[in-house]
């Protein structure tokens, strides 16, 4: 009479419908290194790999949730998430607590939260369905709108100052605007203008700002303080060699010379254990992260999930690129995680809520092109 | 509009750009991948060897603390330079077994261990820790003889603080200890934390920790070669230290050893501050204690003993005892009538002995009352029923005004101490303060009763000696009023060049000059036919005074007689001071606790003082006290 195998079965495809395969695997297997790194990181002290673990079963949950609901949802979302966003950060600012000189969160009575993380959806979300609603009558302005909705959080975020989640938060935006069509001569002219304003940036910034600068340029200058990090990662990575030390086998990781070494500097602990090979296997992973997003949003029907999908994927690149370039010494030591790698709960989330945004945007367009 | 909208077009201009974007993202990892091929092929060698043994030591050179000296150039504060045996934990396996037989090569005393130990217990985890301090050169000799039985123990040369005058100024001076995690906050806040590393002393009150940062110096490095045992083989580079800053004080030592001297056994403090700068001269509270105790770690022992001594030798009164200013209080009283119109110096009120206050009766010292009184008698004589009046008059708030415009009731801002930690902010009562200061709103009321007594500088009223001084030295100095400070300038090692502490006067009152002299000559009338007038005989200059007695507790009914009651329970005694008076070089402010009456305990101390700094006259011992001035004169 009732079928249960067909009821079963129909549940289980229901289930997995909005599900992206290729995207799914390559974000497992890339995650299937963080865990791995992780227990060499931490093995021989506070050990992290079990909690690591459950923090991917989270955020596994929320894409999946996320997948199911359709772009129109989301799009509903955008201007709530941004207003409350903004308003969450003016809060920061007015009545944030200071934790290590920062001022990045807001007590809530019962618990404290990172305004700052939720923008970094937010940005893209909202960025993008103001460009979807003005499709139409697209003019100048609309991107001078656009560049104040992006300046205003991220002014805010970098005076608590959180220069990582800014360049973030920025980055997200600016990708959006790039989408939907921003002109090249504006482009270059804005990197000509800052090209040229640089020599009187360098005079407005603080003494230690510019140090820091200098450090990067070179870490010599102050080995026994911002310099002593980048160093010492630099060591280990150079001392991997092509093929590593071995797994477990980092000499520079387990006789403590990595600081932060399972969160921001965790690319020292694999790149000196898995070498050259490994480091090209990694960033071919993110290549394919990045292309099928790419794919995703060629694919998007719409001009929201266009510039959604786009701005996503290149926020991805955007993580593992600035987190690999400071620890391998290239780019300027901010607090930006290697994406699904580096331990931690709230970014796992924040790059599962992308995933899940992505598979949303592709399993959904043919239902939106009927 | 939708005329040129192309649906189509935008469609292609987006996948335009996504290839763009794809090559982009192609191009940075290409820069990474070439970054990591640099690092892990090309330079694979020299970052093998450098991990290998991570051998190449960074060593900080702690920089030498920047010296402290008197007026004249005297040290107060100095570093030397001596041998240390260390251990560095983590190198060796069993402390216990090493300490012991190193014991049997050099000496090592119970204390040492004690000490060895709390600091293994404070200790980050790297460092390495004295098991023995100031080793002698045949010390040094036999552990090199025997260092290959001891991996993990060297020899250091470390850098001791020491204060060559022992006790004399210690609350000014202050001293150093070794760094706490409080420390370490404070470090951070500043950050500081590079240029730390290896220093393990920092300021821990006084000028000491004030200047930290100005005393501490630049720290240098030196990048050595180890050997796997953690010795150093070689030298590869050497980043010199850059000394601390000295400071060049205002204070006279030589005027404070005197001072310091004059109060005996006595507890006290006195403050006395050159009017025309705000520079501190003699700054004292007693009894002190010897600051080098605390170089090397204070032994339990003696902290407790300081701590829990009765006469509480760390808590510095002159910065942190408030107390009631008492008759000292109304030469400002005076003043603060003549600025306000509610008073004219020959106005005269009849004195009966008392003044009714609704239902109370406040009773002026001397029985049968002064009679007619003026202004000049009302200070000369010390007479409190003019100022009951007064108070009355004037009402609390025209008076807090008038007392926190010369700095009563707030921090000085004196340079001891860290921020404001250093010092008492005292009490000037007001109907503001006591809304604050009480919880229940029956208490939060100012009653108009309460105004009569803070007339004669008692009540609510409280205030630290410094307070007092600065109030002296800006009556003194005309109303132009400095913040009180004992570092002329600060020579900076690098440069070369003095930084002046403190130049510009902090705010000028503009009382009218004739106000001024009133008040002036009436304390000259003090010393010279009133209460002081037997401390100051036969001064050659001229001086002006006030004495005071701040009541410790009120015995009711009962007529105070001072030789009848315990000497903890005796009244403090007070008294306040400026000469010469044509052009004023020194102003002070003394109390003396349980002293009494201020012209039998404090003003003797300041005539030492003056006769010592305006005149040269270095005295015998203590200033006695004058029980003759008791009988003499018991109105103040």
């Amino acid at each position: 009479m009732i079928d249960f195998v067909g009821t079963v079965k129909h549940w289980g495809r229901q289930s997995v419908a909005h599900l992206d395969a290729p995207l799914l695997f390559i974000a497992m297997a890339i995650m299937a290194v963080g865990l791995v790194t992780v227990h060499s990181a931490t093995f021989d002290g506070n050990q992290r790999m079990a909690s690591q673990a459950g923090n991917m079963g989270v955020a596994l949950a929320i894409m999946w949730f996320v997948s199911r609901l359709p772009p129109q949802k989301l799009m509903r979302l955008a201007v709530p998430l941004y207003v409350v966003g903004v308003i969450l950060l003016v809060g920061v600012f007015l009545f944030g607590i200071k934790v290590n000189g920062a001022k990045r969160w807001l007590p809530l009575g019962f618990t404290r939260i990172q305004p700052s993380e939720i923008m970094k959806i937010a940005m893209p979300l909202m960025l993008a369905w103001y460009f979807h609603k003005f499709e139409a009558t697209l003019r100048w302005k609309h991107h001078v709108v656009a560049a104040l909705l992006l300046v205003v959080p991220f002014a805010l975020i970098a005076k608590q100052p959180d220069l990582g989640t800014a360049i973030l938060v920025g980055a997200a935006g600016f990708y959006v605007i790039f989408f939907a069509g921003l002109p090249w001569k504006v482009i270059f002219g804005l990197a000509a203008a800052g090209a040229a304003a640089a020599p009187l940036l360098w005079n407005v910034l603080h003494d230690y700002q510019r140090k820091r600068i200098l450090t990067l340029l070179d870490p010599t200058t102050d080995p026994l303080g911002a310099g002593y990090h980048i160093i010492q990662a630099t060591i280990a990575i150079g001392s991997g060699g092509a093929v590593g030390k071995g797994y477990l086998n980092g000499t520079q990781t387990h006789l403590e010379f990595i600081p932060e070494k399972h969160t921001d500097f965790i690319f020292a602990v694999y790149s000196e254990e898995w070498g050259l090979i490994g480091n090209g296997f990694l960033l071919f992973l993110y290549t394919l992260l990045v292309g099928r997003g790419l794919i995703i949003a060629a694919a998007a029907p719409t001009l929201f999930t266009r510039l959604l999908a786009g701005a996503i994927t290149l926020i991805f690149f955007t993580y593992a690129f600035v987190n690999m370039g400071m620890v391998s010494g290239i780019l300027p030591v901010v607090g930006v995680p290697l994406p699904f790698v580096s331990y931690g709960g709230t970014a796992l989330v924040t790059l599962f809520l992308g995933i899940g945004i992505l598979m949303s945007i592709h399993t959904h367009r043919m239902l939106v092109k009927k | 509009m939708g005329d040129f909208h192309n649906p189509e077009g935008d469609q292609e201009r987006f996948r335009f750009r996504l290839g763009f974007a794809a090559i982009a993202v192609l191009a940075a990892f290409g820069i990474l991948f070439g970054r990591f091929v640099y690092l892990q092929i090309l330079q694979h060698d020299y970052y093998r060897t450098r991990a290998e043994d991570n051998r190449i030591a960074l060593i900080p050179i702690v920089p030498n603390r920047g010296v402290i000296t008197d007026r004249n150039g005297v040290v107060l504060a100095r570093n030397y330079s001596a041998f240390t045996l260390e251990i560095t934990p983590s190198r060796v396996s069993d402390l216990e077994a090493a300490i012991n037989q190193l014991g049997e090569i050099i000496d090592i005393q119970p204390k040492d261990r004690k000490r060895f130990k709390r600091l293994l217990d404070e200790a980050k985890n790297f460092e390495s820790i004295p098991i023995r301090t100031r080793l002698t050169d045949e010390e040094v000799a036999k552990f090199a003889a025997h260092r290959y039985r001891f991996p993990g123990v060297e020899v250091k040369a470390r850098l001791f603080r020491q204060y060559p005058l022992g006790a004399t100024a210690s609350h000014a001076l202050g001293y150093i200890g070794r760094i706490t995690d409080r420390d370490l906050e404070w470090i951070g806040q500043r950050e500081q934390e590079a240029n730390y590393k290896g220093t393990d002393h920092i300021g821990k009150t006084g000028l000491e920790q004030h200047y930290e940062f100005e005393l501490h110096g630049q720290t240098g490095y030196e990048e050595v070669e180890i050997d796997a045992g953690g010795r150093a083989l070689r030298s590869l580079k050497r980043i010199p230290p850059v000394s601390g800053n000295n400071l060049a004080l205002t204070l006279d030592v030589k005027l404070q050893e005197i001072t310091e001297k004059a109060f005996g056994d006595r507890k006290g403090a006195l403050v006395a501050i050159d009017p025309a700068n705000g520079g501190v001269l003699a700054l004292v509270s007693t009894p002190t204690y010897d600051p080098n105790l605390f170089v090397d770690g204070i032994t339990p022992d003696n902290w407790k003993e300081l701590n829990d001594h009765p006469s509480k030798p760390m808590v510095n009164r002159a910065l942190n005892g408030a107390y009631p200013p008492g008759s000292t209080f109304k030469p400002f009283m005076a003043l603060a009538a003549l600025e306000a119109g509610k008073r004219t110096p020959g106005q005269t009120i009849h004195d009966p002995g008392f003044f009714n206050f609704g239902n109370h009766t406040f009773r002026d010292d001397k029985k049968g009352g002064h009679g007619s009184v003026d202004m000049y008698k009302s200070i000369v004589h010390s007479c409190d029923t003019y100022y009951y009046l007064l108070a009355n008059d004037m009402g609390i708030d025209a008076i807090a005004r008038f007392m926190g415009s010369i700095g009563l009731g707030q921090r000085t801002g004196v340079d001891i101490g860290k921020d404001d930690s250093g010092e008492s902010k005292g009490i000037l009562p007001s109907q503001e303060w006591k809304r604050q200061r009480f919880k229940k709103p029956e208490q939060q009321k100012w009653y108009a009763g309460e105004t009569i007594s803070i007339g004669i500088g008692q009540g609510y009223n409280a205030y630290t000696p410094i307070q007092l001084a600065q109030a002296v030295a800006t009556l003194a100095n005309d109303g132009v009023m400095f913040r009180p400070h004992l570092v002329h300038y600060i020579k900076d090692t690098r440069s070369g060049e003095k930084r002046i502490v403190e130049p510009q006067p902090m705010r000028s009152l503009n009382w009218k000059p004739q106000n001024v002299e009133v008040i002036k000559r009436a304390m000259v009338g003090v010393n010279k036919e009133g209460t002081g007038a037997r401390a100051f005989a036969g001064a050659p200059y001229e001086s002006a005074g006030k004495t005071g007695t701040a009541q410790v507790f009120s015995l009711k009914g009962a007529n105070y007689k001072e030789s009848g009651v315990k000497k903890e329970l005796r009244d403090h005694a007070l008294f306040i001071a400026f000469a010469p008076v044509d052009k004023p070089r020194i102003a002070l402010a003394i109390l003396v606790e349980n002293g009494g009456f201020g012209a039998q305990s404090a003003a003797p101390i300041a005539r030492m003082v003056f006769d010592y700094y305006l005149l040269g006259k270095v005295p015998a011992g203590a200033a006695n006290e004058d029980a003759a001035a008791v009988e003499d004169d018991n109105d103040e």
